[in-house]
């Protein structure tokens, strides 16, 4: 049906910030060009995946087989770039750059150590979420998640202290332990009930193998609970933990990177390794669908009593991946497409907040809600880049986050699972009560007595304002030019 | 001379030793061209016997020139090179070749006086392991299980340590009982068949009035028992630990990788080749018994690493847990569990390999063997440590390491027989081996203990960090130690990422093999 | 004495062969001392030496030495031994099929009758084995007298208290 362009571009997009990080260590006394390279690397990457785009958005994927697999054995590493990946990756790549950016200046304001080794990490960790986004089958898929979990745990435990050891610990528990424990078995579990196939190319994996209702639970529930990054409950976690982390890193790869890694490979199971006819055939999507619901207002409610900033933030985002998580469980094809989308928007929402999160911490030492009174006046451009980054996770107009959940709501309807619908909507609302007490607590209460009386604009630096004034125009341009996205989106629930 | 390559395989390190004898004691200096150059040409003729069997299949060599064209099978010594020992015996050049380059100037502090006899048991050592891989004979192995044996026994007594003597007594004493038992077993499978040629065995038990008989039935028995001994399958564990951690480094290195993998190797081909995989699986009908023995096995290998403070020691625990993974993914009874399991055997040398250098030169360098005493090192000794992490994750089974790919076969080999309780105690295992790994990498990267000193945490290691950034490559070991060390843990990736054509290999050498044979698989 | 009568009489070298392997065993598991341990492994090395010999005799045969031959057979025999060096095991299969495969052959040329000739190869065999045994117990000695120069002591249990106190000498 689509046609297959072979080009080895998906390889050199994801090699682009694996080899830069022996330059970033090679240049570690030389500043300017570390930094340099980091963002070379960066444009590079963007570039590569821009490249790709025309290709996808004519209707054809890429492939490129790196290793090839001999009779039974899969091919290790096949590169495949479709309408899914290529979102994910344009959203991954771009909103590299812009951490980087801001990676710089936080690194530098905060004086922070080791600074080599973050940059380094931050590169591999970016060529191993591209690597799963254009991953062409399952084994491909688990190399580069694993990768991922790896790469990012130096950067989760950056601080080096007994917080950060913990905090690593739990992350590392969590992400080995489910995918060693629940998605190795299911992918070979997998790889035996479809002979020998794991290409996510052509009909689903599992299409035409003879799988009962029990044994399509447990591979699913093994495979949604083993890509524990998709932060379904119980295996939550380890995302409040991994917020000991430099703020940069909560950004990109806790809003952005990682935890849409999970989600991605959710969908994945889904759409190519079940196939929405199969799971409507065993009808045992509905049971994802429902922890998803639990797990989104769950996570919402716990989220209103954080009154650490960034652990709001995290618990917000574990509601919001179960948002895309229950939108693909749904089935319906606008209810994939709108989680598809979901990864797009809510990316530059919640990186938005993240970056917001993190100026607010390099300028005034701030960690806690409940400390953010009258800072709307210091730092008007953080403070407002806040608001509509919580306006976009919320579900807002103008902000792009609005129209995924318009689409999440109409594949409710369209599945005729009103309650679940409800939840959209509950959790929309508990999404405003959480955040918009942090916005007006910025902007409409008066500074605490004791703190000096700060006159006039003080700002983190410009490398911190310039990237999330940038992400949080991002969010709403999301608004009024969609296009693209829904272009790519339509790509994969058409060619289903 | 392509025709006696099987035989200047075995005759290079041989000739390699008496010469060391000859010429090294003299000039120590001597020792080390000879044990590479020896090693170099085995190494040379391992490649090309795996490209000519993959190529045109398996090659029969006759000591001697007593081929089947003028005496009958069985007379005169033969040796037999298929797809499965081919790949074996690069392994085991590539691993001694490795290990050779490892003990430059090692082997001569840790042995000072007695560095050309040392060089001399290295050598014989490797005669014996690919001896025992090449042969066609059930008594010559014997004899050669034996060489590698007694050289290994004098190679772990050599060490400085007093201990390690007392390991190698222990040793030998299990080692001693294990080749016994297995010569028993040929006594009687010789009472059985007349024959000592693993071929000709093989034959003659096909006929359903052999393969009954209780005498079969008692060899194998003893076979099996004098192997697993060898191998330290758990039970028959006890010698292991104390004899690999406290011999000197660059015996570890060498035996620790090889022997334990070469006896599972032995284990295989007397399943395969001299009593048939249709006598073992299905006359037998032992495969449940022993999988859920080698469940046990992995299961208490890793409760005892996980017990360990000293880093050797939990690493030869460790090597009784995979021993468990190999032995149970040979008696899966199927394709797939048969793959898994050689396919171990090639990784987990190397990986065993990658993380005993490693260990080795954190060992020596911190001048202690202690988990807790690692503090730092990543800081210090980033190459070795990349090697050490490299090896690690191949331990635990992160793609696209080697370790992984074996664990996905042999999870296969698993699933497909139904054998749950081997599928869970190889994710355990994979979920203690994290931990175990972690500890120690969390050490070594976080430095300190952080519970000590939280406060001061971040300014001195901001502090620290700059020193080390400023010698990034000061506290590494020499080159000659840490070359190796990388060039293991490339080769522990590339096997894993090109594991398609190393296990293309294997199918070519279990093809038309029942029970274990590619198309038993497909049926 | 049924039981005597129709497995243990009838049989009796394996029973004394499995009599002494035990005793070995027994020795090597439970004996303190190291050097009683060597001796248990050599009485049950030499069991096993027993009972391959005990395989190889025949009632009424005597030793596989053809006298009044010296045709081709033999001299090939000759050669091979003189070929093959210390292996002894080639030695051992050329004999055999002397014995075995081409028995028919050489009653048909020569007029012998291999029954009236014990089994050469198990002997042959043992001659390997006790070599290996012996080199076994040689590599053993050797390092018990290390052991004994280091902890000053054969006492299994002495040594074992020094490597746990970590005395003199012991480096642990």
């Amino acid at each position: 049906m689509d046609s297959v362009v072979h080009s080895s571009l998906p390889l050199w997009a994801c090699l682009a910030s694996l080899l830069a990080a022996p330059a970033i260590v090679l240049f570690r006394r030389e500043l300017f060009l570390r930094e340099a390279t980091t963002f070379v690397a960066a444009f590079v990457k963007f570039g590569l995946v821009l490249a790709m785009l025309p290709i996808i958005t004519s209707g054809k994927v890429i492939e490129f087989t790196l290793v090839e697999g001999f009779g039974g054995v899969v091919a290790p590493i096949l590169f495949r770039v479709d309408g899914l990946g290529m979102l994910f990756a344009l959203v991954a790549s771009s909103l590299w750059i812009v951490t980087s950016l801001y990676a710089i200046g936080y690194m530098r304001g905060l004086h922070e150590h080791s600074q080599t080794r973050f940059f380094a990490f931050f590169a591999i960790s970016l060529s191993a979420t591209l690597g799963v986004a254009f991953a062409g089958n399952l084994l491909t898929l688990y190399l580069f998640y694993e990768m991922l979990s790896l790469a990012t745990w130096p950067l989760v435990t950056h601080h080096q202290d007994k917080e950060a050891r913990t905090g690593g610990r739990t992350y590392l528990t969590y992400l080995l332990g489910t995918s060693i424990g629940f998605a190795l078995p299911a992918l070979i579990f997998t790889w035996i009930k479809s002979g020998g196939d794991l290409s996510f190319a052509g009909d689903a994996i599992l299409a035409s193998a003879d799988l009962g209702p029990a044994q399509g639970l447990i591979l699913l529930l093994a495979f949604c609970f083993g890509f524990s990054k998709a932060g379904m409950m119980p295996f939550h976690s380890w995302l409040p933990g991994a917020m000991v982390a430099p703020t940069p890193v909560s950004a990109l790869l806790h809003a952005v990177a990682v935890v849409k890694v999970g989600v991605f490979c959710v969908i994945r199971v889904f759409t190519a390794v079940f196939g929405v006819d199969l799971l409507a055939k065993l009808g045992v999507a509905t049971v994802i669908s429902w922890i998803a619901a639990f797990t989104v207002i769950v996570s919402s409610l716990i989220a209103m009593s954080q009154d650490n900033l960034k652990r709001r933030l995290a618990f917000s985002t574990i509601g919001q991946l179960s948002y895309i998580v229950l939108g693909v469980s749904l089935l319906s094809a606008h209810a994939v497409q709108g989680s598809m989308m979901h990864i797009a928007m809510h990316a530059f929402g919640k990186i938005t907040l993240f970056f917001c999160a993190g100026a607010i911490f390099v300028a005034t030492g701030k960690k806690y809600v409940s400390q953010l009174s009258g800072l709307g006046k210091t730092m008007p451009f953080t403070m407002g880049a806040f608001a509509i980054g919580a306006m976009s996770v919320t579900g807002v107009p103008p902000t792009g986050g609005l129209l995924s959940k318009f689409y999440l709501v109409w594949g409710a309807a369209d599945a005729q699972q009103f309650a679940l619908l409800a939840v959209y909507l509950v959790s929309s609302v508990l999404n405003g009560v959480y955040f918009f007490p942090v916005v007006y607590r910025a902007f409409f209460k008066p500074a605490p007595e004791g703190e000096a009386a700060v006159e006039g604009i003080r700002e983190a630096p410009l490398a911190c304002v310039l990237p999330l004034s940038i992400t949080a125009v991002g969010s709403v341009l999301l608004f009024f030019f969609p296009g693209l996205l829904l272009e790519l989106t339509k790509l994969m629930t058409g060619a289903q | 001379m392509s025709e006696q390559l099987p035989a200047i395989i075995l005759l290079a390190p041989l000739f390699g030793a008496l010469l060391t004898g000859l010429a090294g004691n003299r000039d120590h200096r001597r020792c080390f061209p000879i044990l590479i150059s020896a090693l170099a040409v085995s190494f040379g003729c391992a490649i090309a016997l795996l490209v000519q069997v993959s190529q045109s299949g398996p090659i029969d060599y006759f000591v001697g020139g007593w081929n089947t064209e003028r005496v009958p099978l069985g007379v005169g010594i033969q040796l037999r090179i298929d797809a499965l020992n081919a790949l074996l015996l690069v392994v085991i050049t590539t691993v001694a070749l490795l290990t050779a380059v490892y003990s430059f100037r090692r082997a001569g502090e840790e042995n000072t006086e007695k560095t050309p006899q040392f060089y001399m048991l290295f050598q014989m050592l490797c005669v014996g392991l690919l001896g025992i891989t090449v042969t066609a004979d059930a008594f010559n192995l014997f004899v050669l299980v034996e060489v590698s044996s007694l050289t290994s026994y004098a190679l772990v007594a050599m060490g400085s340590k007093s201990r390690g003597t007392v390991a190698a007594f222990n040793y030998l004493i299990m080692g001693t009982v294990g080749a016994s038992f297995y010569l028993l077993g040929v006594g009687y499978l010789y009472m059985q068949t007349g024959t000592l040629n693993m071929a000709a065995i093989h034959e003659i038990l096909a006929d359903p009035a052999f393969g009954k008989s209780s005498t079969v039935f008692v060899a194998f028995i003893l076979i099996l028992v004098g192997v697993w001994i060898k191998m330290a399958f758990f039970p028959l564990y006890g010698w292991l630990p104390n004899a690999y951690s406290y011999c000197p480094s660059t015996t570890s290195c060498l035996l620790a990788p090889l022997m334990t993998k070469v006896s599972v190797y032995v284990m295989i081909r007397v399943m395969l080749s001299i009593f048939g995989a249709d006598w073992v699986f299905q006359s037998l009908g032992w495969s449940h018994t022993v999988v859920w023995l080698a469940v046990i096995a992995i299961l208490a290998g890793s409760v005892l690493a996980l017990a360990q403070v000293e880093l050797k020691k939990m690493l030869c625990y460790l090597i009784v847990a995979e021993v468990g993974y190999m032995v149970g993914g040979a008696w899966l009874a199927n394709h797939w569990g048969m793959v898994g399991a050689i396919y171990h055997i090639l990784a987990d040398a190397f990986m065993t390999l990658c993380l005993f250098i490693a260990a080795n030169i954190f060992i020596k360098h911190c001048r202690a063997d202690r988990i807790d005493q690692l503090e730092g090192l990543f800081k210090r000794m980033p190459l070795t440590s990349t090697g050490f992490v490299v090896g690690a994750l191949a331990m635990i089974g992160v793609p696209p390491t080697a370790g992984f790919f074996s664990k996905w076969y042999l999870l296969r080999g698993g699933i497909e027989s139904g054998q749950w309780g081997y599928v869970i105690a190889l994710l355990v295992s994979s979920l203690v081996n994290a931990v175990l790994f972690f500890r120690i990498i969390e050490i070594a990267y976080f430095g300190k203990n952080p519970a000590e000193s939280h406060d001061h945490a971040h300014d001195e290691d901001s502090h620290q960090g700059q020193a080390g950034e400023a010698t990034l490559l000061g506290g590494e070991g020499r080159p000659a130690t840490v070359i190796p060390l990388l060039i293991t843990a490339a080769i522990v990736i590339l096997l894993g990422v090109f594991n398609a054509p190393v296990v293309e290999i294997i199918q070519q050498a279990l093809e038309g093999m029942p029970v274990v044979g590619a198309a038993a698989a497909a049926r | 004495m049924e039981f005597l009568n129709a497995s243990v009489i009838p049989y009796f070298n394996y029973w004394i062969y499995v009599v002494l392997m035990m005793i070995g065993l027994h020795a090597m598991i439970t004996k303190n001392n190291l050097i009683k341990k060597l001796i248990g492994m050599s009485i049950f090395q030499t069991a096993i030496i027993l009972f391959y010999v005990s395989i190889g005799v025949k009632t009424g045969s005597t030793i596989p030495i053809l006298e009044h031959h010296h045709d081709e057979g033999h001299a090939e025999t000759a050669h091979a031994v003189a070929e093959s060096g210390d292996h002894h095991a080639e030695e051992t299969d050329h004999e055999k099929s002397d014995h075995g495969n081409n028995e028919h052959a050489i009653e048909a040329d020569h007029g012998i009758d291999p029954d009236h000739f014990a089994n050469p190869l198990p002997h042959v065999l043992m001659l390997t084995a006790i070599v290996v045994g012996v080199s076994t117990l040689g590599v053993a000695l050797a390092i018990s007298q290390s052991i004994y120069k280091d902890f000053g002591s054969l006492e299994e249990n002495e040594i074992l208290a020094k490597i746990k106190q970590g005395g003199p000498g012991v480096d642990v």
